[in-house]
């Protein structure tokens, strides 16, 4: 069964997803920031595929694309890098990135090697729902790779239905209309946003992202959600402290508590 | 054939809205209002007016006698250079601001290159008292420190790009951003005919005006409508849009688009997307696009900033698929040159970007006989310290040549 899915199965409630983009900090972190964040006790991670030209993303992700492309990572380096992921992590794994990478390396050559190392999910912010309808769903059904979509407070409510018909893992949950790391609160407004989304009982479970940062907001997102993304705040932590290990550990302890170590 | 966008904001294999969920809202309204409102009869009626009275049109249409003599031919030049800002960019600028005011926007914001663009949106903002906030590739704010200062003046903030290369395709990711950060208040006047479903379609409407006058200005100059040949040079593509639109059916002119080869197509220094570009996406349209083979956007080069942009409108990468369209690329070197010659033959300084469209008389063929509309996009004044440059150099090695 797709982790992804499992994960959900098994555990409704505050959720934690952390994103990185790989080659940052440095070329060949990818399988240890990996290993770091699933001992951590996070539920799922986000790995980036850095791009010259990330729109949705603010400033900090830029940067740490900017980097990761400097360093050398490329598709065919990060296949290789997580070829033997699945030997040592067992947490939910989704790619993130942008969709002109994938249309040059092919996209059923994509999502075969996605597939073949064991990631469970795919986000790409600038592939619209036409196109995933039209030319992609099927290839992605045929390996496995769950498509995610983002909605944000301004989705229609009758497009939220018609994504959550299309969606078969789980909701991203844009919580405020802006870049990443763009805000770093939760007003009241985006929790009456939140409860709104909730009301729409959703075949598939929120997870919240944008602008989640600290204790305090993920606690907020997760109240009517599954749970929560971090990004921006993530990849700050990384650049502060030279020591990922260590910097990982203490971001993720003063996100929440584990409840378990995971192996 | 047809070279209009279907339904889905295809022009054939080229166009589309591959927009994040975040401009979903925006870029569906625009989708369903942009044709209504601008075919409205009020809306037709103040923009017919404002090209009339403000910007200055019709712009001549000009038979270039002596540069004709020289190349042995009819040449028209179509003088968008004496557009109120100088150049063809107000003509879609007075467009957009006309639409924004409809839609109940509060807000404006732009990407400029050489920086034409900027001025143009931050004059109908003060016209229109808007606020403006134009972004502008470092690098190319350093080159057209002119137009910097004329945007300022009308009361537009300049926010410089600072990531990647620095020029235009940097600009318009800001804009972007921008506009995803302030969706709610702000329209994105997008400065060619790129971007997400309807920006093309709905720019190059805006600029149909260009081959919509020199239809009208050839019948009463020659006695027909359609010249043999229309020139114009192709950054992302607005001018070329605007002076091929009205040509598009008419078979029997040849349509030809000039772009920036830089140093040379193969020098890794070039903007010439046709020429060594593959299919791609940027800035959320499906086209031509100059990447690498992970589909990283590489950096263009030009010495004309208007130019330099890695991507072409998606009209004109289906005009090159459908062989529609000609295009052909001029270097730097042949820009300037033809530059010079146009001041010394016709007393007109041209713009960079459409020298590289009169550039193009040295490498096409044509027969005596034949009628050669140039689009002349816009004047040269902003990059008169780029003239001087190279013709002190030119002047210098004379003066070394002759000491030898």
């Amino acid at each position: 069964m797709n982790r992804t899915k499992e994960l959900f199965q098994k555990k409704s409630k505050d959720v934690l997803s952390v994103y990185f983009t790989a080659g940052f900090p440095d070329l060949n972190s990818t399988m240890d920031i990996l290993l770091s964040l699933q001992k951590s006790g996070v539920d799922m991670v986000e790995v980036g595929m850095p791009f010259s030209d990330p729109l949705a993303d603010g400033p900090i992700i830029q940067h740490s694309s900017e980097v990761a492309l400097r360093n050398g990572m490329n598709l065919d380096l990060l296949f290789e890098q997580t070829k033997d992921v699945r030997k040592h992590i067992t947490i939910s794994l989704v790619l993130m990135g942008y969709l002109n990478p994938l249309l040059q390396y092919g996209v059923e050559k994509f999502l075969q090697r996605a597939a073949e190392n064991g990631f469970d999910a795919l986000i790409v912010p600038d592939l619209p729902v036409r196109e995933y309808e039209f030319y992609y769903k099927d290839l992605f059904e045929k390996y496995k790779i769950k498509n995610i979509f983002l909605i944000t407070p301004d989705t229609p409510k009758e497009r939220i239905h018609k994504i959550d018909a299309l969606s078969d893992a789980f909701i991203y949950l844009v919580s405020t209309l802006g870049t990443t790391g763009a805000k770093t609160n939760i007003s009241d407004e985006q929790q009456d946003y939140f409860k709104r989304i909730a009301s729409y009982q959703l075949k598939n479970p929120l997870l919240a992202g944008f602008g989640i940062s600290n204790k305090e907001t993920f606690e907020k997102a997760c109240a009517h959600t599954n749970g929560a993304i971090i990004g921006s705040a993530f990849i700050k932590a990384l650049e502060q402290d030279k020591n990922t290990e260590q910097a990982i550990k203490n971001f993720v302890s003063s996100i929440k508590q584990p409840e378990h170590i995971h192996k | 054939m047809s070279y209009h966008v279907d339904e889905f904001g295809y022009y054939g294999n080229f166009g589309g809205a591959f927009i994040p969920e975040l401009l979903y809202k925006n870029v569906q309204e625009l989708q369903e209002n942009y044709l209504k409102i601008i075919y409205e009869p009020e809306f037709q009626k103040e923009f017919t007016n404002l090209l009339h009275d403000y910007v200055g049109r019709p712009t001549p249409l000009y038979l270039a006698k002596r540069l004709s003599e020289k190349y042995n031919t009819n040449i028209y030049l179509k003088r968008e250079d004496l557009n109120h800002t100088g150049a063809h960019k107000i003509n879609n600028t007075i467009g957009q601001i006309l639409l924004a005011k409809r839609l109940g926007k509060t807000r404006i914001i732009a990407e400029t290159g050489a920086g034409q663009h900027g001025v143009a949106t931050a004059t109908v903002c003060a016209l229109m008292n808007i606020e403006c906030v134009v972004y502008m590739g470092e690098v190319d704010i350093k080159r057209q420190a002119p137009n910097v200062a004329r945007m300022k003046l009308l009361g537009a903030k300049v926010v410089p790009a600072t990531c990647g290369s620095k020029t235009l395709k940097d600009a318009t990711n800001e804009a972007i951003r921008d506009w995803i950060n302030n969706s709610q208040n702000t329209h994105y006047i997008i400065g060619s005919v790129v971007g997400p479903h309807p920006y093309p379609d709905m720019v190059a409407r805006f600029q149909s005006v260009i081959s919509e006058e020199i239809k009208k200005q050839l019948k009463e100059k020659i006695g027909k409508e359609n010249p043999d040949a229309v020139i114009a040079c192709v950054g992302g593509g607005s001018n070329a849009a605007g002076a091929f639109y009205h040509f598009l059916n008419e078979e029997n002119v040849k349509l030809i688009g000039v772009e920036a080869a830089g140093k040379g197509i193969d020098t890794g220094h070039t903007a010439a997307t046709l020429a060594i570009g593959t299919p791609g996406v940027i800035h959320a349209c499906k086209t031509m696009l100059m990447q690498d083979v992970y589909g990283q956007i590489t950096e263009p080069y030009s010495i004309s900033a208007g130019l330099d942009y890695p991507g072409i409108g998606p009209l004109h990468a289906h005009l090159h698929e459908t062989k529609r369209a000609q295009f052909i690329s001029i270097t730097d070197e042949e820009a300037l040159q033809a530059a010079f010659q146009l001041c010394k033959l016709e007393g007109i300084i041209p713009a960079l970007e459409s020298s590289h469209a009169l550039a193009a008389l040295e490498k096409i063929t044509y027969s005596e006989q034949e009628t050669i509309v140039i689009n002349l996009s816009g004047r040269g004044d902003k990059d008169l310290e780029t003239y001087m440059k190279q013709m002190n150099a030119q002047e210098e090695k004379q003066t070394h040549l002759q000491n030898q």
